[in-house]
């Protein structure tokens, strides 16, 4: 069977030097462009301002929501936070997610270690001092198997789930070991103002990494619940969104998409998977010129009689 | 010790000044004459980009200065961040405008392709610097879109990193690093634009029917057999 020789059409595109010209002021178009865009960015600045909520500390979160914090704390004990059971880069406790046969998740490896329960719970709690019982508490814990730590963590968890507002007061009588203590002593540290500090400093005196009271945070409901409220959970298009009535990043739309559906709305996978996929667009629309078809839309669709009339 | 009025070929600063030259010729860089067709409004939106990008730039300046918790205390503070903030809004709302008008022109054709990926890639670039700037907010909108960001980008390796829970190293990213690429992209884009001038309609035919694209050299523009081609002013 014969084929038919393939014709490739040359860009034939003339250059715009050769054309007929007429006076244009690109200086003047740059001033008044800059003078309107002025007014418009001031005019919005001053009418509308910016968001601005504050940030979640940790003391607020203990004094709005003291039951998640004590929650929180006994669920990094147990190692079923988000934290300790994430998988790397933080951990070994997952593989992590895969984008169809590549563990990219897995193979860059733990780069920044954190064991939720000695990071973000038990070294803070060793720098109170002058509390007994916290210390008899950290020394019972410290005494204790991994196994046991975990078996007193997960039944105290169950035991705060148990209950309608997760109030420790109304937790039902329990082999818990040390849990109740270190977690109650977690809520206070919280309270006091100082954890911040110890979760971000304790190891050099400038802290500017926020990774660990970040993680904390997120592994607690109540800075999604905060999120939720203002329409910024993932399925409320929130990626996009920002809080109060802001534009926030529209740009994000078509990334912020393909989570609102499936397969990925539903998919373990789905952050892998959408990256995958804008990775993929990002592509196609930076190679745009180089693509057969897609390169030849704008000839097809015909809008551009819209912007050279008389052509 | 000798003089001569003639330049030494040789010369890195003589190689350098003719490869400037070159890339836009005297006349090219700041024309004051386009090609006729060039009368839609359409054409603002890139110049109303780079307008839009001054006031990123300037009103992020100010906030540089004076430090990334100082719009949290000063009302003046909080204004300069709320120019900020719609700056980079209209620059986005501008650039996809821009964007669109440029797709549906097939811009990249008459070799414009690297003028096309070097927008492009300014255009996600600039997406970046904007996340990195939510970050760096340091108030609950940073704390959420951090939390949140950081499953994507530890999902496919990237997380390990560029970690968005590093307040200090998003804020370097936002400032420094994004800006530098931004600002070569950007220059870039706009040396290209000078350089391949306006594309021209679909099938349009200049008078003369001439089609080869000039080559610039650097006494002035000549086409591919060295045939001199009539300048802007010399059109006029």
């Amino acid at each position: 069977m014969s084929r038919a020789p393939r014709m490739r059409r040359r860009d034939q595109t003339p250059d715009s030097h050769l054309f007929p010209t007429q006076p244009y002021d690109l200086v003047k178009e740059f001033v008044i462009a800059v003078v309107v865009v002025g007014l418009l960015v001031g005019l919005r600045a001053a009418l509308f301002s910016s968001p601005e909520t504050k940030a979640i500390s940790l003391k607020s979160w203990a004094q709005a929501a003291p039951a998640d914090v004590v929650a929180t704390a006994t669920a990094e004990l147990a190692g079923t936070s988000t934290s300790a059971s994430y998988g790397p880069p933080y951990n070994h406790a997952a593989p992590g997610q895969k984008l169809g046969p590549l563990a990219l998740q897995k193979w860059v490896g733990v780069r920044t270690p954190i064991n939720s329960a000695n990071d973000l719970v038990i070294s803070p709690l060793r720098s109170v001092s002058g509390d007994p019982s916290l210390t008899k508490a950290l020394a019972a814990w410290d005494g204790s198997s991994n196994d046991q730590q975990t078996t007193w963590s997960g039944h105290y968890a169950d035991a705060l789930a148990a209950v309608s507002d997760g109030n420790p007061a109304k937790v039902a009588k329990g082999d818990y070991g040390p849990v109740p203590t270190l977690s109650a002593r977690y809520l206070t540290l919280a309270g006091s103002g100082s954890l911040e500090g110890l979760l971000t400093t304790s190891s050099t005196f400038y802290g500017g990494n926020q990774t660990r009271p970040l993680l904390l945070l997120a592994d607690g409901a109540y800075l999604e619940d905060r999120a939720r409220a203002d329409h910024l959970g993932g399925d409320q298009w929130g990626m996009m969104n920002e809080t109060g009535s802001y534009p926030g990043q529209p740009w994000m739309w078509l990334y912020t998409f393909w989570y609102q559906v499936a397969p990925f709305s539903t998919s373990g996978n789905a952050d892998a998977l959408v990256w995958g996929l804008m990775a993929t667009l990002t592509l196609v629309f930076i190679f745009l010129p180089f693509i057969p078809g897609l390169r030849s839309l704008p000839r097809l669709l015909r809008v551009h009689r819209l912007i050279w009339r008389n052509s | 010790m000798t003089t001569s009025s003639q330049t030494d070929p040789r010369s890195w600063t003589v190689r350098l000044r003719n490869r400037l030259a070159r890339t836009v010729p005297p006349g090219q860089l700041l024309p004051d004459r386009q090609p006729a067709y060039v009368k839609s409004w359409i054409y603002v939106f890139g110049v109303a980009c780079l307008a839009a990008l001054i006031y990123v730039i300037a009103s992020g300046l100010v906030l540089m200065i004076k430090g990334s918790l100082w719009w949290h205390t000063s009302s003046f503070g909080h204004f300069v961040n709320s120019t900020h903030l719609w700056s980079v809004e209209l620059f986005f709302m501008f650039m996809v405008i821009h964007l669109w008008g440029k797709f549906f022109m097939a811009a990249w054709r008459g070799r414009r392709a690297l003028t096309w990926i070097t927008g492009a890639v300014a255009f996600i670039g600039s997406i970046g610097a904007a996340f990195t700037g939510y970050l760096s907010q340091t108030n609950f909108d940073s704390q959420w879109i951090s939390t949140q960001a950081k499953d994507g980008l530890n999902s496919v390796g990237i997380g390990a990193v560029f970690n968005v829970l590093d307040t200090g190293q998003m804020l370097l990213w936002h400032v420094m690093l994004l800006p530098l690429i931004l600002g070569f992209l950007v220059v870039a884009h706009v040396v290209l634009v000078r350089r391949h001038g306006v594309v021209p309609p679909f099938d349009a035919v200049p008078p003369n029917g001439q089609l080869v694209a000039p080559i610039a050299s650097s006494v002035g523009l000549h086409s591919r057999t060295g045939t001199p081609v009539p300048t802007e002013s010399a059109q006029r």
